[in-house]
């Protein structure tokens, strides 16, 4: 990879720049690249690092907000949460990685997400995790899933930050292209938030973290392209973790940043050393000259294009006030974590690398993200989904179809999944997976504060409708909140899509994005950040749209967080929301009737805040014992969960007049299942009609068996049926899978 | 009752740690970093959780080659009292305070779950505010917590009453069931699950609080 080799078409293309990108990079050098030049600007403008295709849609989002301290653009939003405090969160996605390594992708996509995070000064204190797998019966699938918990639980549990929540889901649609989302959420002080900006001139740069290697070089290309056979060859590509290294790099970097010594941090992510540096010098108005000697390497005789396009983990670059480099280097050496001063801010406006004493770059820094492809692409409405008619669909056994959903791979237990995580340490989850709630809750840490985080969307309405299963997405994030006793503050997202190069799957993410906008501003939930993954295709067929929602609230009492687990023998089961039985695109629908693609739910955003706000109000004035959200397999799904966490039995009476499919697995939105004491009925009645709510008894609390109408089943054993789907599908391969 | 917490790079549960001694003591422990070398005046040494070393060669192995151990070691050789949690117990038993290993978990995946344990001696000073034979909750996290102890050591621990906690159900392969287990002088403790995580502070549960109070009783 020397410097002197011929820049030619071949190696342009290879670069992933098209003939315009490079001729756009050309005119403004006002010459011919040599390879380190090419191979700053190809990452730099690729689609993972440019947000070339989605830019300008993105645009569309809400993101200010009276709590928003810092949206989109930065690291990570930083919202206010009050006395003083600050979340920091984001998603982020590590797909193409997972699918080729599924142990170091995974962990290395939670270890990432994570100096996003504390890169502006927050403690990570929560992790979440949404996974998609192609269909359980993949010959790759029970390896990837043994592979991406492992590396998932193998990460978070060591670096010491709970792992508290997530999703995890089957279809044969990621059997080419599974999905792995991580989201990390910190605590920091509103007055001490960290930002990127090197301002000044003569400032030293400091490196601080592992060395760097030839591990993960064009690891940004990769995400910017599709899969084809070859994708096993592209292992060299994936990154290595060193979760050990991560946690001494967190403590070593808040140390640090109580001392005042720092102007601006940044983590190398995606394209490393490049990224970083010309994001700093970028926001900063400032040129930055590097002396690539000095960067502490751990492979002998690298190049300046690999040390550059480097993606090796748990570095993190920082611009230092001057004077303070030996007492800032004295913390990293404590942690016995590398450190150097590898150059400094300059007034050229120019990227400057030294390397073996001869310049290997002089290049200008704000054409790079001035100059950076943004594209108008074409894009199709997606066709118009048929109508289901649930009238048209046989009568069931409902007990026999509520076992049937309820062991379905997507329904079951994960137990075995979040078993293998770390959910308790740092001693302030009050919810997490195994707990029964519809968002993990976690302590403001010595406060009476929580937050309540969820992560939430469903593919299967997104595909059948763009629109609408974006606005779905955000409003079940949001109404998980609700249901957790939180107000919903802010989103962050990551949108897994195909290749935008397709109109078809333009249409999607557009569609998508101007459904999530929509849902966003009705309910005051902005985005604050995010990450967009493109080119998740297989041989040309993409994955179902997946735009995944992160959603943080904020619990002002913990005495007030809510869960579905403490429902009581007596109780009423009380439906919020109006049913009309919507089966098109259910789980009914998918795992009874094999029917996909159909519309599906509408959703109502005024229907979702008049019910959420009812919700919470009664949550305040204690009327209510236990809530779930409804949502996959509808009110009977709900009830079985509600007893199951509960362990006790429920009653549902059938509906006057919908069928029992209808009734029980209809999907509906903006519906919340209550259990509440019989003597606060009449309350709950008059705040209902107070607030202009629907609300009706559907049934009790009661005894040791489900009971849909006629139809029951023991307690135990439909969880005994939840419970062993998961263990069952991945014992055949466990033993030697797990890493 | 003076507590030091012995921070190594890769502990994740010295905070939660001290917290836990914080609520039953009113007082935050001296938290101590590894490399220092002074314990003086202290009357309980916590070996926290977490991955002292990132679990490399062995977990707690690296650890147990730093400086403050040769502090450790002779202040439990002093007769006063160190608790190793999870990590902590696996450093114990690397320094030879505590016989036995901890091997990867038979089931081979980290395992996090709130855990029944027997209390099968209260006469400690760790475990005196347990009824003997009780059933206790406590959750238990972690990768590499399979016990194991050559014969006759096993029969000594056994016939001396070492074995302070046994699992209700074996999660990880221990051998008798253990969970925890003091040595000969009764002034080292060591347990894989986390009493520091049964505070009733998260939930109702308050098991573990019970092993800090009788620690400060026995030791004031």
């Amino acid at each position: 990879m020397s410097n002197d080799v011929e820049i030619t078409a071949q190696i342009v293309a290879e670069h992933g720049l098209n003939q315009q990108e490079y001729d756009t990079f050309c005119q403004q050098l006002g010459r011919t690249p040599n390879l380190t030049e090419l191979g700053i600007c190809s990452v730099m403008w690729s689609e993972h690092c440019s947000y070339k295709s989605s830019r300008i849609h993105l645009a569309k989002f809400p993101t200010t907000g009276k709590k928003v301290i810092c949206g989109p653009g930065e690291n990570a939003g930083v919202i206010d949460i009050g006395d003083g405090d600050a979340v920091i969160f984001k998603m982020e996605s590590h797909n193409h990685p997972s699918f080729i390594e599924p142990y170091q992708g995974a962990a290395t996509g939670v270890g990432g997400i994570m100096r996003d995070v504390f890169t502006m000064g927050a403690r990570p204190i929560a992790l979440l995790n949404a996974l998609r797998f192609g269909e359980p019966e993949h010959h790759k699938t029970r390896s990837l899933v043994a592979g991406v918990v492992a590396g998932i639980g193998g990460y978070g549990n060591c670096v010491g930050v709970p792992t508290v929540g997530g999703e995890v889901n089957f279809d044969a649609g990621y059997n080419g292209n599974i999905l792995v989302n991580a989201m990390c959420v910190g605590l920091a002080k509103a007055d001490s938030i960290f930002y990127s900006a090197a301002k000044g001139v003569g400032n030293s740069i400091l490196y601080v973290g592992a060395r760097t290697g030839r591990d993960g070089i064009h690891g940004a290309t990769m995400a910017s392209a599709e899969f084809d056979d070859d994708a096993e060859e592209k292992r060299p590509t994936v990154q290595v973790g060193d979760p050990f290294t991560e946690k001494r790099l967190i403590e070593a970097c808040l140390e640090l940043m109580a001392t005042g010594n720092i102007i601006a941090i940044q983590d190398m992510g995606a394209a490393g050393l490049t990224s970083s540096s010309i994001e700093m010098a970028d926001k900063g108005g400032v040129g930055i000259e590097l002396d690539l000697d000095r960067v502490p390497q751990r492979e002998t005789g690298m190049s300046a294009y690999e040390m550059m396009l480097s993606e090796s983990q748990e570095r993190m670059l920082i611009v230092l006030k001057p004077g303070t480099e030996d007492s800032s280097r004295r913390i990293f050496t404590k942690w016995e974590l590398d450190v150097d001063v590898i150059g400094k801010t300059t007034d050229t406006g120019n990227l400057t690398l030294q390397h073996h004493g001869e310049t290997v770059c002089d290049m200008p820094i704000a054409p790079l993200s001035d100059l950076a492809p943004k594209y108008d692409r074409p894009w199709v409405k997606t066709a118009k989904a048929p109508h289901l008619d649930a009238g048209s669909l046989p009568q069931r056994d409902a007990i026999d179809v509520l076992c049937r959903l309820m062991s379905a791979p997507d329904m079951a237990s994960k137990r075995w999944v979040w078993e293998q995580y770390d959910r308790h340490v740092m001693g302030d989850t009050l919810m997490a997976s195994a707990s029964g709630s519809d968002a993990a809750i976690v302590r403001v840490r010595q406060t009476d504060k929580a937050l309540a985080i969820s992560s939430d969307c469903t593919p299967r309405y997104v595909k059948a409708d763009p629109y609408r299963g974006g606005k779905q997405a955000v409003a079940e994030s949001w109404r998980n909140l609700i249901a957790s006793g939180a107000k919903p503050i802010a989103i962050t997202d990551c949108l897994n899509f195909g290749n935008p190069e397709r109109p078809e799957i333009m249409g999607q993410l557009v569609q998508a994005i101007e459904g999530m906008s929509k849902a966003c501003k009705k309910l005051s939930y902005p985005v604050v950040s995010g990450n967009v993954s493109l080119y998740n295709e297989t041989k040309g067929s993409a994955i179902p749209p997946t735009p995944t929602v992160g959603g943080v609230g904020i619990i002002k009492d913990i005495s007030t967080a809510m869960g579905f687990a403490s429902a009581k023998e007596g109780d009423m089961l009380i439906l919020v929301g109006d049913t009309k039985g919507w089966l098109g695109s259910s789980i009914y629908a998918r795992e009874i009737e094999n029917l996909s693609g159909h519309k599906p739910p509408p959703v109502s955003l005024s229907s979702e805040l008049q019910n959420g706000k009812f919700v919470r109000k009664a949550n305040k004035k204690s009327l209510l014992r236990a809530v779930h959200d409804l949502s996959d397999g509808g009110l009977a799904c709900a009830a079985a969960d509600m007893a199951i966490a509960s362990n006790v039995g429920v009653v549902l009476e059938p509906h006057s007049v919908l069928s029992d499919h209808a009734w029980y697995f209809g999907e509906d939105q903006a519906r919340y299942l209550l259990s509440i004491d019989a003597a606060n009925y009449d309350k709950l009645q008059k705040l209902a009609i107070k607030k202009g709510v629907s609300v009706s008894y559907v049934g009790e609390v009661r005894g040791g068996d489900i009971r849909l109408g006629s139809s029951r089943i023991n307690l135990s054993d439909l969880q005994n049926k939840w419970e062993q789907w998961f263990p069952k599908f991945m014992e055949k391969t466990d033993a030697n899978a797990s890493k | 009752m003076r507590v030091a917490v012995i921070v190594f790079p890769g502990s994740n549960c010295d905070r939660d740690a001290a917290d836990a001694i914080m609520q039953v003591t009113g007082k935050m422990p001296k938290m101590v970093w590894h490399r220092e070398a002074e314990l003086n005046s202290i009357d309980l040494v916590v070996l926290p959780g977490g991955f002292a070393y990132g679990d490399y060669l062995r977990p707690g192995a690296i650890a147990a080659q730093s400086p403050i151990m040769k502090q450790v070691r002779a202040h439990a050789d002093a007769g006063r009292y160190v608790l190793g949690i999870c990590n902590g117990f696996q450093v114990l038993t690397e320094i030879g305070l505590l016989p036995g290993v901890l091997m990867p978990n038979s089931g081979t995946k980290f395992v996090c779950k709130p855990l029944k344990l027997k209390v099968e001696n209260s006469d400690t000073a760790f475990t005196n505010g347990y009824k003997n034979n009780s059933s206790i909750s406590i959750p238990l996290a972690h990768h590499d917590g399979n016990y194991l102890v050559q014969d006759d050591e096993l029969s000594q621990l056994e016939d001396n009453g070492q074995v302070v906690f046994r699992y209700e159900v074996n999660p990880n392969g221990s051998v008798n069931d253990i969970a925890g287990i003091t040595n000969q002088q009764v002034n080292v403790l060591g347990m894989m699950p986390h009493p520091e995580r049964a505070m009733g502070k998260t939930d109702a549960n308050n098991d573990g609080e019970t092993l800090f109070k009788s620690l400060m009783e026995a030791l004031q």
